[in-house]
């Protein structure tokens, strides 16, 4: 089914476009890369001052205010970003199991940074009186972003249909 | 010399340790990519500050105490990877010109950190407050260090399709 898809997609005019013009694939994953820095260090400061070992000077609202909305931007150009270099390569991508386990590991971080927004919206306080909690959080979720850049890399190496 | 220097990288144990693994490349490069983004994204947090664009609740003295630590930290760390990546084809890297290219940018950046610390800086007690506007040296060196940052990321990425 996969398969078919991709060969499909492979043969639109717009995913020929792609491949013929031999600048827009590195141009792409460019931008990617800038936004996935924007992201990552956004999410890296978030994550340390939950588990506490930077940014105590602010409270974690002051720095959730701070960086939360560019990761979301940044994450809404990642997302257009990704989606031109799957329609320019779609069996690189989709036949591809590491491109699967970075997309789980992606929904997974997501989650864990809805969860924490909404509490820190609705619950005044939680993760500073939760600090065992809040540790745990922002450890799991550092530790699945940085899967995550790790397999978007991997994906150029792994075999795939 | 150089090019004697360049062979002597390729033969070094660790350049051929690179070359040879099927493994060690995409991980020492999963680490570079790892490094690079926390460089940038850090660099980019104080050049948006200095553009008075991001984080204006903060003086950028208070900003550059925060993240300058995880941005040499994490610079150390794309430089031996990068060296690592460097030595496993080191005469094939050394005769692309965007891996040239992309040396001087981070040459370039270097001297536009240093303007920045002997100019603007020197009189950051004039200006240097939360919510306070930035002069216009401030801006100039955070405008250009971030169309450095990405254009060190544009031409890192290019190598690889050479």
């Amino acid at each position: 089914m996969i398969k078919e898809f991709c060969a499909w997609l492979a043969a639109t005019p717009l995913s020929e476009h792609i491949q013929d013009a031999f600048w827009v694939i590195p141009t792409v994953q460019t931008v990617h890369i800038v936004s996935i820095a924007i992201v990552m260090t956004s999410m890296a400061m978030l994550d340390l001052r939950l588990v506490g070992i930077a940014g105590r000077r602010q409270t974690l609202t002051e720095m959730a205010h701070r960086f939360l909305p560019w990761v979301w931007i940044a994450l809404i150009v990642l997302l257009c970003s990704g989606t031109i270099l799957i329609i320019g390569e779609p069996g690189r991508e989709l036949q591809s199991v590491v491109f699967w386990i970075k997309m789980s590991l992606l929904v997974a971080a997501l989650i864990l940074t809805l969860i924490f927004q909404t509490v820190l919206r609705h619950r005044k306080g939680f993760w500073e009186n939760h600090r065992a909690v809040a540790a745990l959080l922002g450890s799991v979720s550092l530790v699945i972003w940085i899967g995550i850049v790790a397999a978007g890399r991997w994906i150029a190496y792994v075999e795939h249909g | 010399m150089i090019k004697d220097l360049l062979h002597a990288l390729e033969a070094s144990p660790w350049g051929t340790a690179v070359r040879e693994s099927t493994w060690l490349f995409p991980t020492i490069e999963s680490i570079h990519v790892l490094s690079l983004v926390l460089v940038v994204g850090s660099i980019m947090v104080v050049d948006l500050r200095l553009l008075n664009l991001a984080s204006r609740q903060r003086s950028v003295k208070e900003l550059t105490d925060e993240v300058l630590p995880w941005t040499w930290t994490a610079f150390v760390c794309a430089a031996i990877t990068g060296t690592l990546l460097f030595s496993s084809s080191a005469m094939r890297y050394s005769g692309i010109w965007q891996f040239e290219a992309k040396m001087c940018m981070l040459v370039l950046a270097a001297i536009n950190m240093g303007i920045f610390h002997l100019g603007a800086l020197r009189s950051a007690d004039q200006w240097d407050r939360a919510h306070g506007r930035t002069p216009v040296g401030a801006r100039v060196a955070g405008g250009v260090s971030l169309g450095i940052w990405v254009t060190v990321v544009a031409l890192g990425r290019w190598i690889g399709f050479v």
